[in-house]
């Protein structure tokens, strides 16, 4: 028997005007793992995150968030959930130990904010103004905020848009901190990088709907299962030889160097082992294997960033 | 949810006094008007004596509504500032009820209007003495009455306004002219029959109205009429604007 989700998405379609923002998606959020809703700009990823919120109201379909329905219980819910919304602001000069202090009033069991601010490295801004802040700050006191009660389900909107690589993996180390605490996590990206070094499971959506869901690597697998194994060696009888591998399908060479194709997943295994057996000497060796930017690619027919 | 709209209220307070240009702009213009034009004024009426009706009574109700314009001002920028900023869907996205949220608002433009009013009669005393047969908190509760009235306009005014930016213009564009013709400057009776139509529906000529009656010393009951119209126009743009209100 598999457990109950904690998010559970049947059929939500949203329409503004003549936009078909969301257009009949479906998925679910397993308890512990942090899941990522992965698309460009505008392919209704945030439109998608605030109806499971409650914040929005989908015009047709159903969504349960931790067995209540976010329209209804939107109270109960807030309770248990944290939010991190896309480009919000706070009050320009509030103080960074007000805002945290502001929200723990308003839930029944927060946890300690000065712990929260410590954890989130924000020890030494405590008495800064919002607008002071830099982005990073930024972002990791609305993690804060999120954090506040203690939820079991944290969504986290494009969490590191505009912060530079730095800011960015110290983010990341932070929502990996926050799974291991057994929390679910549900966020959206545009940044494939992002989604494959930080999500048990994507969902890809495109124009309003999901095209494929699964483990990066699953995805990856499914949808690319080409690699390729770039070999530099001077060994006369390296060509014929990987020929001869059965998972290969094809082998080309330019000088020295050798690219081999298969689409099989042991495909590198057979490689090597055939360099070990036949003791061809390698210069270099190296691998390409598809990434989920591929995979979009493959998917969508066009690059997440146009 | 009441200690949130307590914590919420004594936070905006806090915000809003750290904007220096926003108290001086609200608490110290109406002070420094009623100074100064009571100095102007008092110093013309010990020589004449024709001239006491904008001084004994219509300075103190002019610069009060001044006050409350600032305040429904205000509140309109904050609203418009709050919502393109995404602090307003930010706040609901918590245990927030939303008319916590801007029920927090009004009181701090409220708690400033009444500290505006004090620290106008207080300064201005040398100058511009209030007599004793004004009734001085029945009249401080008939500008907060008035207020909430009209900052509801306020409110309907950040709801349909698109930026910030607009905010400020719109409402004076609407608040302004609305002053021209309650009253104040000239009676309504003496407009033309078109202009007193409209000031007709105008919630500052009642409150004109209701203030200046109080300042003289009239009863509440003598101002019923007046008391009416306000809370009718308040429940009319707050049902308007609970509608067409946007978060984000």
């Amino acid at each position: 028997m598999t457990p109950q989700p904690v998010i559970h998405v049947a059929d939500i379609q949203k329409i503004y005007g003549r936009t078909v923002a969301v257009d009949g998606v479906s998925f679910d959020v397993q308890a512990g793992e942090i899941f990522g809703l992965i698309g460009p700009n505008g392919a209704g990823k945030t439109t998608t995150m605030e109806c499971v919120e409650g914040l929005r109201t989908p015009d047709r379909g159903a969504i349960s968030v931790l067995g209540l329905d976010p329209r209804r219980h939107v109270y109960a819910l807030q309770e248990r959930i944290g939010v991190q919304l896309q480009e919000a602001q706070l009050q320009k000069r509030i103080k960074v130990w007000k805002a945290v202090a502001l929200w723990a009033s308003l839930y029944r069991k927060p946890v300690e904010g000065d712990r929260l601010i410590e954890q989130l490295g924000l020890s030494d801004k405590r008495n800064a103004w919002f607008m002071t802040l830099s982005g990073g700050q930024k972002q990791r006191l609305f993690i804060a905020l999120a954090l506040i009660n203690d939820p079991e389900l944290v969504f986290l909107d494009e969490l590191t848009t505009g912060l530079d690589p730095q800011a960015r993996r110290a983010i990341w180390d932070l929502v990996r901190g926050i799974r291991q605490r057994g929390k679910t996590v549900f966020l959206t990206t545009h940044l494939m990088e992002e989604a494959e070094r930080l999500c048990d499971r994507v969902a890809i959506i495109d124009h309003g709907r999901i095209v494929d869901i699964g483990s990066p690597v699953e995805l990856v697998r499914r949808n690319c299962p080409e690699r390729n194994v770039i070999v530099l060696t001077e060994d006369s009888t390296a060509l014929e030889r990987f020929r001869a591998i059965p998972q290969v399908d094809s082998v080309s060479s330019q000088g020295a160097q050798f690219t081999i194709r298969g689409r099989d997943a042991d495909l590198v295994t057979r490689v090597i082992h055939c360099l070990a057996e036949h003791r061809i000497r390698v210069i270099d060796f190296r691998t390409e294997l598809p990434t989920l930017e591929d995979v979009f690619l493959k998917l969508t027919g066009h690059k997440i960033r146009d | 949810m009441l200690r949130g709209l307590w914590r919420l209220t004594w936070l905006e307070i806090k915000i809003f006094v750290r904007e220096p240009l926003g108290l001086i702009g609200t608490v110290g213009l109406p002070v420094l008007i009623y100074v100064v034009l009571g100095r102007l004024l008092g110093r013309v009426t010990r020589v004449s004596s024709d001239v006491p009706r904008f001084v004994s009574v219509d300075l103190p109700i002019f610069t009060s509504l001044l006050i409350t314009a600032n305040a429904v001002l205000s509140l309109a920028a904050i609203i418009a500032i709050y919502r393109e900023g995404g602090i307003l869907k930010r706040l609901r996205a918590t245990p927030l009820r939303p008319h916590t949220i801007l029920t927090a608002h009004v009181m701090v433009k409220l708690l400033f209007t009444a500290i505006t009013l004090a620290a106008m009669i207080l300064a201005g005393r040398r100058y511009f003495p209030v007599p004793a047969t004004v009734p001085l908190a029945s009249f401080t509760a008939a500008l907060l009455f008035s207020t909430v009235s009209i900052l509801s306009l306020g409110f309907l005014i950040a709801s349909v306004v698109p930026t910030a930016r607009f905010a400020q213009s719109i409402g004076s564009l609407v608040l302004y002219p609305m002053l021209g013709l309650s009253g104040l400057f000239v009676p309504v009776a003496s407009l033309p029959p078109l202009l007193q139509s409209v000031a007709r529906v105008l919630p500052l000529t009642y409150a004109v109205s209701l203030l200046r009656g109080i300042w003289r010393g009239e009863g509440w009951s003598v101002h019923l009429g007046d008391v009416i119209a306000l809370t009718l126009m308040f429940v009319v743009f707050m049902a308007v604007s609970a509608k067409v209100f946007r978060w984000e």
